[in-house]
């Protein structure tokens, strides 16, 4: 067999193949990569033009070539600073809040709800189980319209919590966290320390959730990203822009662009500046983007 | 708490403690899940009947209308208009992306291939980037006065495309969808990819199975249950678009305010002030992809979760 595949290997290159065929060949063997980089490119492409263009005056925006560098990205930033007194930033910081307060929450809500759910029999497991499956199926629009009327009813509407608290339960990241904590909490070390007389609380702080960080992180991170990008939400809840995230900040200035052309160069400007954090807290954290976690309903 | 500690000497499992952890999880949700789709529901068969001239608050009440909330919706044609244009966006969307993803998924898989770990990364990158923020810088690539491509067909002396002309605004929309979700996709098929054992492939090779064979009757076959998955998710998604086609229309006059059902219950609600016919449209739009989704899981439940339950 193994007689066969040596032969085998040396005599498929064959030696009688023309130059030109044979170069042929190895652009057809370069395909996949030039495939792969062609798609790295169409990624990449709106990030490199938002660099660019961050660079350009108001006029230059509109008037000169897409791909040259202009020459204003300091006085567009001061601009973007002093633009109704630094409420951009304002907008970022808002932004940091919804998203780094929400997901925190949201992972230790999560991490304690899989736990229980994953490593204790009890009645109503599966219930409570399906209902939060079922949750993640359920439009946000549903959900958005009814949480601000209700909300409007107690008052909370236009105030930080109207954007956290909905945020906080992922019915995703406790999912996930079920999903986690099956796989990394053994079950002997859980009876031991039961054995030991260690209450299920202290199980819970001192074992169960250290043992759970990684896929928390993993939770926290989506929880963070998928804040960060909610448009609908902060949109429905606020109408006060000063508690605006920055999503809804840069959309308002677009629509004001239609008016006034010159804040197109903030908002473009504004994006860049937008993007950066969230870009960093990707490339920094990546081993934490633990997808095969989301697929381990696939793999069982 | 000592009661607890002495039952789990004995094996059995514990009484109270599941109950006390996963209880605020179990309350947050019906306060921000289960009460506001029963009071959807419950606004749906509802509607405010103006007495007189209508000019106090006190001449407004809520009577109960039943399902008439719903017949007008069915019936409404812009709301059917809006329907048809997420199907047509959705039809143009799914695929690419899914294709794109899987051909992705499939190059990352092959050892030959360079530059590997580079484009996973920039290719995944778009994910992190708001739907919003991603709608606003396509909606400047899009934009005639700032279009590269439209610079590049003029230096070329091409009819230029207007991609937010009435047609080519599903593409544009699409597209803005394919990049923030391709990567996504990717990555979840290319590590359904990567728990497939290696020896499958040596087999073949050895039969004398070529790359493109092994990708097309070994990995597609068994990436079956990853794809359902991600079409899953990828049409839900679909169907809830929101926040691109609303960035977008101030760029436009091809986008109304009502282009897609959910900008038509925001309208509804928001705009001339209807809750009640808002919640009865979005009570269908959630039974709409309810269908789906079971449909979808159930046509393929023997394949994608017949190894788990």
């Amino acid at each position: 067999m193994s007689a066969v595949l040596v032969e085998d290997r040396v005599v498929t290159p064959t030696p009688s193949r023309s130059p030109r065929l044979r170069s042929i060949v190895s652009a057809l063997g370069a395909l996949p990569t030039f495939v792969l980089l062609l798609g790295a490119a169409y990624c990449l492409f709106p990030v490199a033009w938002v660099l660019i263009a961050a660079t350009k005056s108001s006029g230059e925006l509109f008037s000169t070539s897409t791909l040259s560098l202009g020459s204003s990205l300091l006085a567009n930033l001061g601009e973007l600073n002093g633009y109704r007194d630094g409420v951009f930033w304002r907008w970022m910081a808002n932004s940091a809040l919804y998203a780094g307060v929400g997901a925190l929450l949201s992972a230790v809500l999560s991490g304690v709800t899989g736990y229980a759910l994953a490593k204790y029999a009890f009645r109503g497991r599966a219930l409570i189980f399906n209902a939060l499956i079922a949750g993640v199926l359920v439009p946000a629009v549903v959900l958005a319209i009814p949480q601000y009327l209700l909300m409007s009813k107690i008052g909370l509407t236009d105030t930080y919590l109207s954007v956290l608290l909905p945020s906080v339960v992922s019915p995703y990241g406790i999912y996930l966290a079920r999903i986690y904590a099956a796989a990394s909490v053994p079950e002997d070390v859980v009876e031991a320390a039961r054995t030991d007389g260690a209450s299920e609380l202290r199980i819970l702080t001192s074992i169960a959730l250290p043992m759970m960080v990684p896929g928390l992180v993993t939770v926290f991170l989506f929880q963070f990203v998928s804040i960060w990008n909610n448009f609908m939400l902060p949109y429905i809840m606020l109408a006060n822009d000063g508690m605006f995230p920055v999503t809804l900040g840069l959309y308002t200035m677009l629509k004001q662009g239609n008016t006034t052309p010159a804040l197109y160069t903030l908002v473009v400007t504004g994006s860049l500046v937008s993007v950066l954090p969230l870009i960093a807290l990707f490339l920094t954290l990546q081993r934490y983007w633990r997808i095969d976690l989301l697929s381990g309903a696939v793999k069982a | 708490m000592t009661s607890m500690r002495v039952s789990g000497r004995g094996g059995a499992a514990p009484k109270v403690a599941p109950y006390a952890f996963v209880a605020p999880a179990v309350v947050l949700f019906l306060l921000v899940f289960a009460l506001p789709i029963a009071y959807t529901v419950y606004l749906s068969l509802f509607r405010t009947e103006v007495k007189g001239l209508g000019l106090g608050l006190g001449n407004r009440t809520e009577v109960f209308v039943g399902l008439d909330n719903y017949w007008r919706a069915l019936t409404d044609s812009e709301l059917g208009a809006g329907a048809l244009r997420v199907f047509g966006y959705g039809a143009i969307l799914v695929p690419t992306m899914l294709g794109l993803a899987l051909v992705f998924a499939l190059l990352l898989d092959e050892e030959r291939v360079r530059a590997r770990g580079f484009s996973r990364i920039a290719i995944f990158l778009p994910y992190a980037i708001p739907g919003v923020i991603a709608s606003l810088l396509w909606g400047f690539l899009y934009l005639p006065g700032t279009s590269p491509f439209n610079q590049m067909l003029r230096e070329l002396s091409l009819p230029e495309v207007n991609l937010l002309s009435p047609t080519g605004i599903y593409f544009a929309l699409a597209n803005i969808a394919v990049w923030g979700g391709v990567g996504y996709n990717m990555v979840v098929l290319y590590t359904a990819l990567r728990s497939i054992p290696r020896d499958l492939y040596e087999a073949a090779r050895i039969d004398g199975c070529t790359p493109l064979q092994i990708a097309l009757r070994i990995k597609i076959p068994l990436l079956a249950p990853a794809l359902v998955l991600t079409s899953l998710f990828s049409i839900i998604a679909t169907l809830q678009v929101f926040a691109e086609p609303t960035t977008l229309a101030p760029l436009t006059n091809s986008l109304s305010l009502t282009w897609t059902p959910l900008m038509k219950v925001y309208q509804d609600a928001f705009g001339r002030g209807d809750i009640y016919s808002a919640a009865a449209t979005s009570v269908l739009i959630a039974l709409v992809m309810f269908v789906i989704s079971f449909g979808l899981l159930r046509i393929t439940r023997s394949r994608a979760f017949g190894g788990e339950r």
